[in-house]
């Protein structure tokens, strides 16, 4: 196999930090979206954050929706254009503090598209400030001794807070810090949209990404960050699947240690 | 076409819509709008359309701006409180140059206010509301047929400028029930023109963007120029008003909406009396009805808005009066309805007083 760039991305270079987690799961949607053969009948929805510019980045349709509302103008989009295949693609800051509500209520009616939400346990494009996912203790620029969950109250685990509700169809919590959860994150990917395809509804993959600048970490050691303190707070693995008998939810012990990221050139 | 019905206000701007074209709508409940999305509820679902509850105004501005741009004739209302959260959207719909539609039913306020009909929002209508250097088409119906009528025009308008417009009612039209007669053939939205904009998959094409984001101060400069520049084209073509008994009028009211109906039945009264008294009734909130003020401003030297609010229009009307005539103002805000007699009474002080021009002189007694 020639390994080569996904014809769902556009030649133009992505301006996402060094490390950041943000430029392997576009890629990672683009392969599914060329493997599904899914380009001419995909409508991007872009959110408000780092990912802003993911219109520029996808070569198929985009909207840009305001922060946080993704979901809703999504739900608009497909609801009047069925045959589209629509994803939504946000960070945490956007989908669950801004947005919380239009992802519940999205979840709940059970709207058929597809939500890449990624968890950099911050608000990376403006700054480093809190965001609803960051992690107890973590500094960031509005927790400068770091986050006091009695003062800042605790992140939002999103994954188990939806599988709690009957709308949804799928919802699976991934990782990008090693290869090996970058291929399962793609697994995960490629299952939402074909739970989208198949018409089953609301689908979404958490994926946990990191990001170096707003941690202020090198891009190897804010992989072990997400390792060692991020992943057992946000267990992996498949939380809700219409489409399948019932699966337990992997513990963060058994997610296995692989290949250790060696530079930030990961060639994905 | 065809027979007159009874309808309330309500329901004839719901069925309007959907005659129009309108295959998408999602909305919030607030008194005194929930007659439109009630009926919305079942009357889409009878003709392939889509009918959403949203979570909140937020939401339901947000989604029919997705609707909207894959070319969907899509709606929204609410009221006063619901229509200040769905600034953001209206915003973003400005932005991208779509053609969104939603009609503001308004009642008392600020704040929570009450539910009484009002005109309270003029300010929020015509100047933008959310943030941004926008415009929206803003259409003021004076009676239950126009609230029918006047979707279709609405989309018509959003269309053809590729901008928000919106239908700025109040209470008592959503409320009232009376003879409503449409008057256009049921839209086939088949037959349609097509759109070059709409975001349905790029198959066969190259792919389309709809973005508000410019980060290139350029880019946004031009942007907003291309807008002031259509913006100019709607004052230019758009203008809509109403005359009435202006011929040999020497006072001219300024009113729209309800208050126009009010300020029709104090002229009946005060012409019986002998009072030369004429009506501007402007349809278009923006593009206001300029011209037509300046020209009365001109000729009888005394306006009087007469607006349910403590004065928003009169502005409008002051500066459009050009220094050429006094400006007076009647108004009744939070929720409360003027009477004719109230207005004739008005009518009667400035016909005898002498205002100072530049400035609102106030009627009502404080
Ligand atoms: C209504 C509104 N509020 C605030 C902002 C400013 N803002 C831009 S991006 C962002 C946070 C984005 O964080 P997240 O969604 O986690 O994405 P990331 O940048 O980390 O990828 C904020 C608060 C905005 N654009 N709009
Ligand atoms: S700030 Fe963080 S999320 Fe944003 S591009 Fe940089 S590393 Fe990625």
């Amino acid at each position: 196999m020639i390994f080569k760039k996904p014809t769902s991305l556009t030649k133009i270079p992505m301006r996402y930090c060094p490390g950041c987690g943000h430029g392997i799961v576009h890629r990672l949607v683009a392969e599914v979206i060329d493997e599904m053969g899914l380009r001419e009948k995909t409508v991007a929805v872009v959110p408000v954050g780092c990912a802003v510019f993911l219109d520029e980045y996808f070569d198929c349709d985009a909207l840009q929706a305001a922060h946080g509302r993704a979901p809703a103008v999504a739900t608009g989009l497909k609801r009047s254009c069925p045959g589209t295949t629509v994803f939504t693609y946000q960070g945490d800051g956007d989908l669950a503090a801004i947005g919380t509500a239009e992802t519940v209520h999205a979840a709940a009616r059970g709207e058929n598209f597809t939500v890449i939400f990624i968890n950099n346990a911050i608000y990376g494009m403006t700054g480093g400030q809190q965001a609803p996912t960051t992690m107890p203790g973590q500094k960031t620029t509005t927790n400068p001794t770091g986050r006091d969950p009695k003062l800042a109250g605790y992140p939002i685990k999103v994954c188990e807070m939806l599988a709690t509700m009957d709308g949804p169809a799928y919802i699976e919590r991934v990782s990008v810090h090693n290869v090996a959860n970058v291929l399962k994150a793609k697994r995960a990917i490629k299952k939402a949209f074909k739970i989208q395809n198949d018409g089953l509804g609301f689908s979404l993959v958490e994926v946990v990404s990191p990001c170096p600048t707003g941690w202020g970490l090198t891009p190897l050691k804010a992989c072990e960050y997400m390792e060692k303190t991020m992943i057992p707070y946000y267990p992996l693995g498949v939380y809700k699947d219409i489409s399948q008998p019932k699966t337990e939810v992997s513990a963060p012990k058994e997610i296995p240690d692989e290949e250790p990221v060696e530079n930030k050139n990961i060639g994905l | 076409m065809g027979q007159k019905i009874l309808m309330k206000g309500n329901e004839a701007l719901a069925e309007g819509a959907v005659r129009a074209g309108c295959r998408f709508f999602s909305g919030y409940p607030i008194t005194p709008q929930n007659e439109i999305p009630e009926y919305l509820s079942w009357r889409l679902f009878e003709v392939g359309g889509t009918f959403i509850q949203a979570e909140s105004e937020v939401s339901a501005i947000n989604m029919i701006y997705g609707a909207a741009a894959c070319g969907t004739r899509a709606m929204t209302s609410s009221s006063s409180c619901g229509i200040s959260l769905k600034q953001e959207g209206i915003s973003y719909s400005a932005a991208a140059e779509l053609p969104i539609f939603y009609a503001n039913v308004v009642r008392g306020g600020p704040g929570l206010g009450n539910i009484s009909p009002s005109q309270c929002d003029y300010w929020q209508a015509t100047r933008g509301g959310g943030h941004g250097d926008y415009r929206v088409i803003v259409l003021a119906p004076n009676c239950v047929n126009e609230m029918g009528n006047f979707p279709k025009l609405a989309y018509e308008l959003a269309e053809k400028y590729r901008n928000p417009s919106m239908i700025l009612a109040d209470g008592l039209l959503g409320q009232m029930m009376e003879p409503m007669k449409f008057e256009f053939e049921t839209v086939n939205i088949n037959k349609l023109p097509p759109k070059d904009y709409v975001l349905t998959g790029c198959k066969g094409r190259d792919r389309r963007v709809i973005n508000t984001l410019h980060l290139d101060v350029n880019v946004l400069e031009r942007l907003n120029w291309h807008l002031y520049k259509k913006y100019k084209e709607i004052e230019a073509n758009e203008v809509r008003f109403e005359e009435r008994y202006t011929e040999d009028a020497e006072i001219i009211i300024v009113a729209y909406g309800t208050s126009a109906r009010v300020a029709v039945d104090a002229i009946m009264k005060g012409r019986q009396e002998g009072l030369k008294i004429g009506l501007i009734r402007p349809i278009t909130l923006w593009p206001f009805p300029k011209e037509i003020v300046s020209k009365y401003a001109k000729k009888t030297g005394k306006l009087l808005a007469v607006e349910m609010n403590t004065g928003q229009m009169v502005e409008d009307v002051l500066m459009f009066s050009n220094g050429q005539a006094e400006i007076y103002f009647y108004g009744s805000p939070g929720g409360t309805v003027p009477t004719g007699d109230g207005v004739l009474a008005a009518i009667k002080t400035a016909l005898k007083n002498k205002a100072t021009i530049g400035e609102v002189c106030c009627l009502n007694d404080i």
